[in-house]
């Protein structure tokens, strides 16, 4: 708009038009130069100040720390931030504005995670004080209701995988897998047979977290490569299966998307060696309502409530995770369980064959408190329709992705896939030398961005996309408009994609840091200890 | 700061062979049948891509190069080959040209034969010049060529800046006989070893803050065979009370009155991972040779080193136990009869097909994209009794199981 001077017209109608938005957004984040929050701050700065306590209290209490051991009374008091609570508050959101949160993008860029929408009014039955303010001690006659949560929680997941228990105390999705490995651990001791059966089995393509639970409970784990068709391959299966088979602990569909349909019979083939099988359901979201674990004869499950049912994500709020075992798993169960006697919920810990408690007390309650409420305001047909969407976004987002130059599918040439896509960058790589990861981070010039976690590397060149039933055909028309732009400039500006992202707060991260133990820093202390070079006042 | 120092060698007849279905380009004969077929040299295009991304990414370098066909038709010409036609011996006669001239890195277009003269030619030289492979040849067995001429670049631009800790290794220079090919016998062997500039970008990309790097692997794998070489029951060829089935010939072997070893025995093939596994048992040993071991709990010493086909015979027919681990070489994955024959049929009825130990990290059996393990150890029974779905023990308490053929 020109500057207007006294003597022209009024403003017109065309002059208070909104200027038009182009096709693509160009977004552009914010950038603050925020200090870490141990560096902000005043020494006696204060977010609260706590009242002292009436003299009767002190003389009634005493002193508390005197019931303390030596060992664990701090000499000093601990190096904390201190600062105002607006302070606190400014600092955080200035974080969020320096982020991509699954609330303000087209989030289908991560593959495998199932980012979801997790609706807003499940955070207000998660905050209520009914929730929100119990002890995980308080008697079980004063949380009836929270109880009752729990358990309905528990007949939901028992009908929707078709098995006949579940616990819900593992934190989230590998803890629920740990879980399944721990049973499987007790189930072969209980029969004498723990020493044989050392090997658990799973596939290139599962859900990784299969591997690391069975290696961290002590098995040895053999891997299945994926066949021509990247199915599992079967062949494998039956050279690996026998005597010292644990468990089988696979995914269905794997992280390619591709649903294995001789699953039944991987099941016999390990049934018949004498192990159990373990169905992970961290790709569950596209077959809720269709295919259940018990029905292809698995003996345990899991699933992951922060991706299949909708609440939060571990990296932005707690996950939770669910396992769900047959009756002659079921006593292997954490403890305590919650039982209904007609009248009255409880917690029950005498289970003497019980792996434990995996997590203190029962579980993550609040996320607990959302799948509950997403999974009943959806109903059995809801939950159907949840999944049937969500393969018809995959597969929608497939053929609009698949018409840009330089990608392809990988495996079973042609054929549909279910919740999410493997796909391969090969060819845009071959001519134009700018890498997937390169092309994810050039999206986030546009307000999306897609990551490249693709363990193992058999796929190159990676691209996982799972839209999930949250996006519309808009959000998914916007976001393969990017990518299409995004590998548009790979063949014609491969210098814009190869040196963006551009309209970020940080350009570029050196990951190298992140691969050594010398320079990795997850906390201030040893960021001080290990980059700064400075010991911390109080660390003794 | 002095600038970088790029040395370039193009062999004009690379990849002449392959397009018109040749199998090959070695030697002047094919070269002319190539051409008369209507080949048309396109090593120097490649080589040419390569340096265009190079150039792309912002690295500063002086290029030195040979004239006419054997260069790019840029930078400063140190060497010139005589004649229109060149050779072996041009290719050899530039390398050492271009060393003399000190350059830092010498890229090459060509294929397992340029790789093969590229090696020769410094051979003579004590410094391990980091050295680059632009692919243009027909067999390119060989583990020293980026994937393809851009990656070429790319991989030149990050050793040029010297950011990203860009590594150097020790990659196989493969060759085979062309000739024998031609009658429809592979016969690829292992040459030798070329220092390359290596930036895992295709199979080994990083999972977001994960650390899923080689050496942690193969330290694993070297502490997995140390434990399962303790675990092993007797040899069946050194076993007191003969057997009355596997090993009847070997008995040879267990020579009457000699001193029994007291540790289980390891055989190593050729190879980096076989090498570094070694190094992770507490020994250095040949890259190329095969080299036996004998182990204490998890370190080890070098009984033989490059030890040949006879010796090793003997040596399992004499130790308590004995394994033998093998790693795929080259990009083809040939386990058994390509660069280690030392490890022959006699030897693997010795010590029994089941003590074979198949070892390969998890990114190099990802490289092969699906492709089988391959053998052709030189007896179709000693091939047919390793080939199905093996475990390839890849980690700590980790196996694929990997399909292998004959």
């Amino acid at each position: 708009m020109s500057a207007r001077t006294g003597s022209e017209a009024e403003p017109t109608r065309e002059d208070a038009r909104i200027a038009e938005k182009p096709a693509l957004r160009r977004f552009h984040q914010a950038r603050w130069d925020e200090k870490l929050i141990f560096e902000l701050g005043t020494p006696g700065e204060r977010g609260v100040t706590v009242p002292a306590p009436e003299p009767e209290v002190v003389a009634a209490v005493g002193d508390p720390a005197a019931a303390l051991p030596d060992a664990l009374r701090r000499t000093a008091p601990p190096a904390l931030p201190e600062l105002g609570q607006q302070q606190v508050l400014r600092h955080y959101l200035r974080l969020s504005q320096q982020n991509l949160g699954a609330d303000l993008n087209v989030d289908v860029g991560q593959g495998t995670c199932t980012m979801k929408y997790a609706p807003k009014v499940n955070d207000c039955f998660a905050r209520d004080p009914r929730v929100a303010e119990v002890h995980p001690l308080q008697d079980a006659s004063t949380v009836q209701g929270l109880l009752e949560t729990v358990y309905r929680l528990e007949g939901l997941l028992k009908e929707i995988a078709g098995m006949d228990r579940v616990s819900l105390q593992p934190a989230a999705g590998s803890s629920a897998i740990w879980t399944n490995v721990a049973m499987i651990r007790a189930y072969f001791a209980a029969r004498g047979e723990s020493e044989q059966r050392d090997e658990i089995i799973t596939s290139s393509f599962s859900h990784p977290s299969n591997a690391a639970c069975a290696k961290t409970a002590g098995y040895r784990v053999v891997t299945l490569p994926p066949d021509a068709d990247g199915y599992p391959d079967i062949e494998a299966l039956r050279a690996a299966a026998g005597p010292r088979t644990a468990a089988l602990l696979i995914t269905n569909p794997e992280d390619t998307g591709i649903y294995n349909p001789r699953i039944e019979e991987f099941v016999r083939l390990v049934h018949e060696a004498g192990g159990l099988c373990a169905y992970d359901q961290a790709n569950a979201n596209g077959i809720l309502g269709i295919t259940r674990a018990r029905e292809a004869g698995f003996d345990l499950c899991h699933f992951n409530l922060h991706k299949t049912f909708s609440t939060p994500h571990g990296c932005g709020g707690p996950g939770a995770g669910a396992c769900g075992v047959t009756e002659e798993l079921a006593p292997y169960l954490p403890r305590p369980t919650v039982e209904f006697d007609g009248e009255r919920y409880r917690l029950e810990s005498d289970r003497p064959q019980s792996v434990g408690s995996v997590r203190p007390f029962h579980g993550v309650v609040p996320n607990l408190v959302r799948a509950y409420a997403w999974i009943m305001s959806l109903g059995a047909e809801g939950l159907r329709e949840a999944a049937e969407i969500a393969v018809l976004n995959n597969n929608y987002l497939l053929a609009k992705v698949r018409e840009i130059q330089g990608v392809s599918v990988p495996y079973a040439e042609g054929r549909p896939r279910v919740e999410q896509v493997r796909y391969s960058w090969e060819k845009l790589h071959e001519d134009t030398g700018v890498h997937s990861e390169e092309l994810g981070l050039r999206a986030a010039d546009f307000g999306t961005h897609y990551w490249t976690s693709h363990h193992p590397y058999v796929v190159p060149e990676p691209m996982t996309l799972e839209p999930t039933e949250s996006y519309s055909r808009a959000d998914l028309d916007e976001y393969a408009a990017i990518l299409a732009e995004v590998a548009r400039e790979a063949y014609e500006e491969p210098e814009v994609v190869r040196t963006a992202p551009h309209r970020s707060t940080v350009h570029r991260a050196k990951e190298e840091t992140l691969d050594s133990a010398a320079t990795w820093a997850v906390t201030w202390r040893a960021y001080r200890r290990k980059i700064l070079g400075v010991e911390t006042a109080g660390d003794a | 700061m002095t600038r970088f120092r790029l040395g370039l060698v193009v062999n004009p007849v690379a990849g002449l062979g392959g397009r018109v279905g040749l199998k090959g380009s070695d030697g002047s004969h094919v070269q002319e049948r190539a051409r008369a077929l209507g080949a048309v040299p396109h090593a120097a295009d490649r080589a040419r891509t390569a340096l265009g991304e190079l150039r792309s990414r912002g690295a500063e370098f002086e290029l030195l190069t040979a004239g006419g066909p054997m260069g790019p038709g840029t930078g400063r010409v140190v060497f010139a080959p005589e004649g229109s036609t060149t050779s072996a011996t041009d290719t050899a006669a530039a390398v050492r040209a271009l060393r003399e001239h000190g350059i830092d890195l010498l890229l090459f277009a060509g294929g397992d034969g340029t790789a093969r003269d590229v090696h020769d030619a410094l051979a003579d030289s004590s410094a391990d010049l980091p050295v680059l492979g632009v692919p243009t040849g027909v067999k390119m067995h060989s583990a020293v060529f980026a994937v393809h001429p851009r990656a070429a670049g790319e991989v030149v631009a990050a050793y040029v800046r010297g950011a990203g800790g860009v590594r150097l290794r020790r990659a196989e220079v493969m060759d085979r006989d062309e000739a024998a090919l031609r009658e429809g016998r592979v016969t690829a062997r292992l040459h030798g070893w070329l220092t390359v500039p290596y930036v895992p970008a295709r199979v080994q990309q990083r999972k977001t803050g994960g650390t899923v790097t080689d050496p942690e692997s193969v330290a694993g794998i070297a502490a997995e065979l140390a434990e399962r070489a303790a675990a092993l029951s007797p040899t069946p060829s050194s076993t007191p009370t003969p057997t009355p089935t596997a090993g009847g010939e070997a008995e040879a072997g267990g020579r009457p009155g000699a001193p029994l070893p007291e540790h289980p025995l390891l055989i190593l093939g050729p190879g980096t991972t076989t090498r570094a596994l070694a190094a992770a048992l507490g020994v250095d040993v040949t890259p190329t040779g095969v080299n036996a071991l004998s182990l204490q709990g998890s370190s080890a010493t070098v009984v033989a080193p490059d030890a040949t086909a006879d010796e090793l015979l003997a040596l399992a027919g004499t130790a308590p136990t004995a394994l033998i681990a093998v790693s795929p070489i080259g990009g083809q994955g040939f386990l058994l009869g390509r660069g280690n024959q030392q490890i022959g049929p006699e030897l693997i009825r010795a010590v029994g097909a089941e003590r074979i130990v198949v070892v390969c990290t998890e990114s190099k059996l990802a490289a092969l994209r699906g492709r089988p393990l391959l053998l052709d150890s030189g007896d179709d029974t000693v091939d047919a009794a390793l080939a199905g779905y093996r475990p390839v023990l890849t980690g700590r308490r980790t196996t694929t199981m990997y399909r292998i053929a004959t």
